[in-house]
């Protein structure tokens, strides 16, 4: 079996065994990333000569008896995360010249536990996408069927870890930019509670929604790699300072008498029926280990898609203000003015789905239209919210589809925004509640990957890894790996 | 000028806080280091970046609300005022609008017929400066220093109270008072840590309504606010007389022409776009943490002044001009408690040659060449008769030039008092015996002459003789 096919847990106990060493491990995937990712398109960067000196680091530390947490493995971080003295794109041209003076605290913490960064990831630009087509670097295929997409926002990291590039990739999820490419692919996608993991360093999309996490073909390695970015951090003042739980520690124990909620309106006529029935026996896999189901109603969650799209925006608007083209990123030539440094700078510089952001976003903070919109979205915004919260009074888990179809063909809803926007209805919700979530594969229909969502109340990641981690010793789904990819 | 029209102004004052970090990142905020050495990525607005609040500022707004008597905030939220410039390097700056830290506060001055007069203060809110844009010196080009960005100001509104330009720099002046003895600014005015925008209309006497306002920005010196205000005041009725209207806009006051102009009016079609920052939680101020607050709050210019005058007795007036500073006061109150003599004395000298002497060097209290307890050993020697106060004056300037201490300076030049009534006789004697004419037009009823023969004695004995005995003496002597 090659390298690559290992999972972290796999990787560890052979580096721990002495039967191969990082540097080993490092080559053979940067070999197969050189090999396979003009398929893929999945890589913006990659860092070969540094990957390989972190492995030789990595394999002196064990030997030193220093092995950390992430000890020797290889990872690949989403280019939306700053990397000190390496490019930041974040998918766009607008960031094509920038390299990061500084580390994202995640990249701080992976780094300092030992691991491997192979290179950045490709990304929608902005994370402003589900289908990874809005990248200045053009689409990632998806590694089921290279017609198709890989979902989106974090449609590289998805990618290159369903390829078997690596076994863990850091992505970012703001209305299921995670979980939805996760789905798409076969992989597990961990959207943790916002405030769980620190948002330093990570370039802002919506700053209220948007929350770092992994991307791993088994939901162990997800525990192991959250176990190392969760955590309070004083330079985000809205990451939470409460302890971090040992969730590989316990992602064995047993879901017997958990508690399901399914939401009826999940399974409604917006969900493919193949897909309704892969995730209706993936709950009743859990059953059969002891969890009971019962209905729960989230009577808002409807409107959950509409709020997004104007909060989100929103804050896009602000947060992207910074790209003028003054001090960093792309600067248009020959500027007669500032005013006009500024539009060509920024016309320029962003794609057509971030002006189309921007400009609703800015809409709907104008003076006599904020409260119509901006503030309505912040009140249901609200209301969903309590739903959940009262939802989660009588369960432990929500469990229903990730998304409402498999992977959908590139180029297919592209020139469709509210098409495009309806695949994240069902993960939406858990961003504007700022619950942690995960996506499971739980089969195939017409051989692409189909997941299962699973929500959380706040700070439940360690309930959500068990149940994850449960299924995934009943079910061999994610073992499968995409043909010419094996 | 102004008759038949009500002046009505507001302002809104940015008072720097002396804090040793920026509000929102750690990098330094002292003035005048080379430009853009004291941004951090946080100030540059780098990607990725996030602000994390500086505790230090939620107590300065706090002590201030109190000073005041406002209502601190149990929570208030800073948002985002979005617009681009380039000295703004996030796009947006952050600033409170809807919840600001302090409302509903008040102060009072004296009005232009010296009563007391209350100016209410609708708000004071916490947001971050800009940097500075610079033109000068670079051929073709602008540059920009972005070292101030994110340096903490407390914005203080107050309420449309105000009724003339004297009464402006009275509250202006009560403010700059107040932000330094709490020590949340130091107030300095020439490096803007200090400035205010007026908000300047006018209507016919009686009438309810308020004008058009125009709001006169950026006004760094009280003397400029008082200029400002009036050519506003004047350029306003000018124009209403004339039939014209005013128009609501923003102008700045240029100290070279004393004159108003309008800005452009792009500016004024600015949509700010103020939302909550989601990067930044509420501020949720307990009541405890208020309560410790008022307890480490100094004594105030109010409460001070108003102790000097029942504990000192001491004139109000002088009170008032003692109390405009810490400092001052603190230096007036250690010198009357070291010295025997009057504490009016003591606040006469204060007020009088040792402010004197200060403003011709240059030198603030805190520099003073001659030290609160050395001008209570002074004044000492004149409440025990050894100086004059004329000859104190010399002792002064002296022991200002740093020949030593009073006891030392009056022992090496000799200029101890002459209280020897005999001593004095003699001299009357010799004066008498040498101006004939001027004691038989004395003795004719000429009274005022005694100031003559007082001035001959006290030109024998170089000043040093006791005035009262000189007096006393002189009176007997020509009455028999």
């Amino acid at each position: 079996m090659g390298l690559h096919t290992k999972s972290m847990s796999e990787l560890t106990a052979g580096l721990e065994g002495g039967e191969f060493t990082s540097v080993e491990v490092t080559q053979s995937l940067l070999d197969r990333i050189a090999a396979h990712d003009s398929k893929l398109n999945a890589m913006i960067t990659v860092t070969g000569e540094a990957a390989l000196a972190a492995a030789a680091r990595a394999d002196a530390d064990r030997a030193g008896g220093n092995a950390g947490a992430l000890n020797g493995l290889p990872v690949i971080h989403k280019d939306i995360f700053c990397t000190r003295g390496v490019k930041t794109s974040c998918g766009s041209k607008m960031l094509d010249n920038f390299v990061s003076p500084y580390d994202a605290t995640i990249v701080e913490r992976i780094a300092a536990a030992g691991a491997v960064v192979l290179g950045k990831s490709n990304m929608d630009e902005f994370a402003m996408g589900s289908s990874n087509e809005t990248s200045f670097y053009g689409p990632v295929h998806n590694p089921w069927d290279l017609d198709c997409s890989p979902g989106g926002s974090s449609g590289g990291s998805a990618a290159s870890v369903a390829a078997r590039f690596v076994p863990a990739a850091t992505a970012t999820d703001t209305g299921g930019s995670i979980r939805q490419p996760a789905a798409l692919t076969n992989t597990v996608g961990l959207k943790p509670t916002y405030g769980r993991v620190s948002r330093y360093g990570m370039i802002a999309f919506a700053s209220s929604l948007d929350q770092a996490g992994t991307i791993t073909r088994t939901a162990e390695d997800a525990a192991r790699v959250l176990g190392v970015m969760a955590g309070f951090d004083e330079r985000d003042s809205t990451s939470i300072d409460t302890p971090v739980p040992d969730y590989r520690g316990e992602i064995g124990d047993a879901i017997k008498g958990l508690r399901i909620g399914i939401v009826r309106q999940h399974f409604d006529e917006g969900l493919d029926a193949e897909c309704g029935i892969k995730v209706k026996d993936a709950i009743a896999v859990l059953e059969s280990l002891g969890a009971t189901t019962v209905e729960v109603d989230l009577p808002n969650i409807d409107l959950s898609v509409p709020t997004y799209y104007v909060v989100a925006p929103a804050e896009c608007s602000s947060n992207l203000s910074r790209f003028d083209g003054v001090r960093f990123g792309h600067r248009a030539d020959n500027a007669e003015d500032l005013f006009d440094l500024y539009c060509r700078s920024r016309g320029e510089g962003f794609g057509d789905e971030v002006k189309r952001r921007i400009m609703t976003g800015t809409y709907v903070l104008s003076a006599g239209y904020y409260d119509a919109y901006y503030l309505k979205a912040q009140q249901v915004r609200q209301l969903i919210a309590d739903d959940f919260r009262k939802a989660f009074a009588d369960v432990d888990v929500i469990a229903g589809p990730t998304t409402p179809t498999p992977a959908f063909k590139l180029g297919d809803k592209v020139d469709d925004p509210i098409t495009m926007y309806l695949n994240d209805i069902y993960t939406i919700g858990a961003n504007l509640a700022g619950l942690p979530a995960i996506s499971v594969p739980c089969g195939f229909v017409n051989d692409l990957p189909v997941g299962l969502h699973l929500v959380g109340t706040h700070f439940a990641e360690s309930t959500l890894l068990r149940c994850a981690h449960q299924y995934q010793q009943q079910t061999d789904w994610h073992t499968a790996s995409p043909e010419g990819f094996s | 000028m102004t008759a038949g029209w009500e002046v009505v102004i507001g302002l809104e004052i940015h008072t720097q806080l002396a804090t040793k970090s920026k509000i929102f990142s750690s990098a330094s905020t002292a003035y005048g280091a080379e430009p853009n050495t004291q941004a951090c990525l946080v100030d540059l607005g780098y990607p990725g970046v996030l602000p994390v609040l500086n505790k230090e500022v939620v107590r300065m707004a706090a002590m201030f609300g109190l000073a005041v008597s406002a209502t601190v905030a149990p929570r208030s939220v800073f948002a985002r005022k979005n617009y681009f410039y380039p000295d703004l390097p996030k796009g947006y700056q952050i600033s409170q609008f809807e919840l600001p830290i302090v409302e509903h506060g008040e102060l009072f001055i004296a009005d232009g017929d010296g009563n007391e007069k209350r100016v209410g203060i609708t708000r004071a809110h916490l947001e971050e400066d800009a940097g500075k844009s610079i033109h000068e010196g670079l051929d073709k080009s602008s540059g920009i220093d972005l070292n101030r960005a994110g340096t903490p100001l407390l914005e203080i509104v107050s309420e449309p109270d105000i009724r003339s330009a004297k009464e402006a720099v009275a509250y202006m002046r009560k403010i700059h008072t107040i932000v330094r003895y709490l020590g949340i600014s130091d107030g300095n005015m020439q490096e803007g840590s200090f400035r205010c925008d007026a908000n300047v209309s006018v209507r016919p006497n009686g009438q309810e309504e308020l004008g058009t306002r125009a709001e006169i920005k950026n006004l760094n010196s009280f003397r400029y606010v008082e200029k400002a205000i009036n050519f506003e005041v004047e350029r306003q009725i000018d124009l209403i007389e004339d039939g014209g209207v005013v128009v609501q806009e923003t102008r700045l006051y240029d100290s070279d022409k004393d004159e108003t102009r309008s800005m452009r009016s792009k500016e004024e079609a600015n949509d700010y776009r103020y939302f909550p920052d989601p990067d930044l939680l509420p501020v949720e101020i307990a009541a405890d943490f208020i309560e410790s607050v008022r307890n480490e709050l100094p004594e105030l210019p109010d409460a001070k002044q108003q102790r000097f005058v029942g504990e000192y007795e001491i004139k109000n007036d002088d009170a008032a001009i003692l109390t405009i500073s810490r400092p001052v006061a603190d230096y007036f109150e250690t010198a009357a408690k070291a010295t025997d003599a009057s504490a009016q004395l003591v606040a006469n000298w204060v007020v009088g040659d040792l402010s004197g002497a200060l403003n011709k060097d240059g030198l603030d209290i805190a520099d003073s060449k001659i030290s609160a307890t050395e001008l209570a050993g002074l004044l000492t020697r004149i409440h025990d008769n050894t100086l004059s106060g004329k000859i104190a004056k010399q002792v002064f300037e002296a022991m200002w030039a740093g020949d030593g201490l009073a006891d030392e300076v009056i022992e090496a030049k000799g200029l101890k008092q002459i209280t020897d009534s005999s001593a004095i006789e003699a001299v009357v004697d010799r004066v008498i015996a040498a101006n004939p004419g001027q004691v038989s037009e004395y003795k004719a009823g000429k009274d005022k002459l005694i100031g003559f023969f007082v001035g001959q004695v006290m030109k024998e004995t170089k000043g040093q003789a006791n005035p009262g005995q000189v007096n006393q003496i002189l009176k007997s002597k020509l009455s028999g």
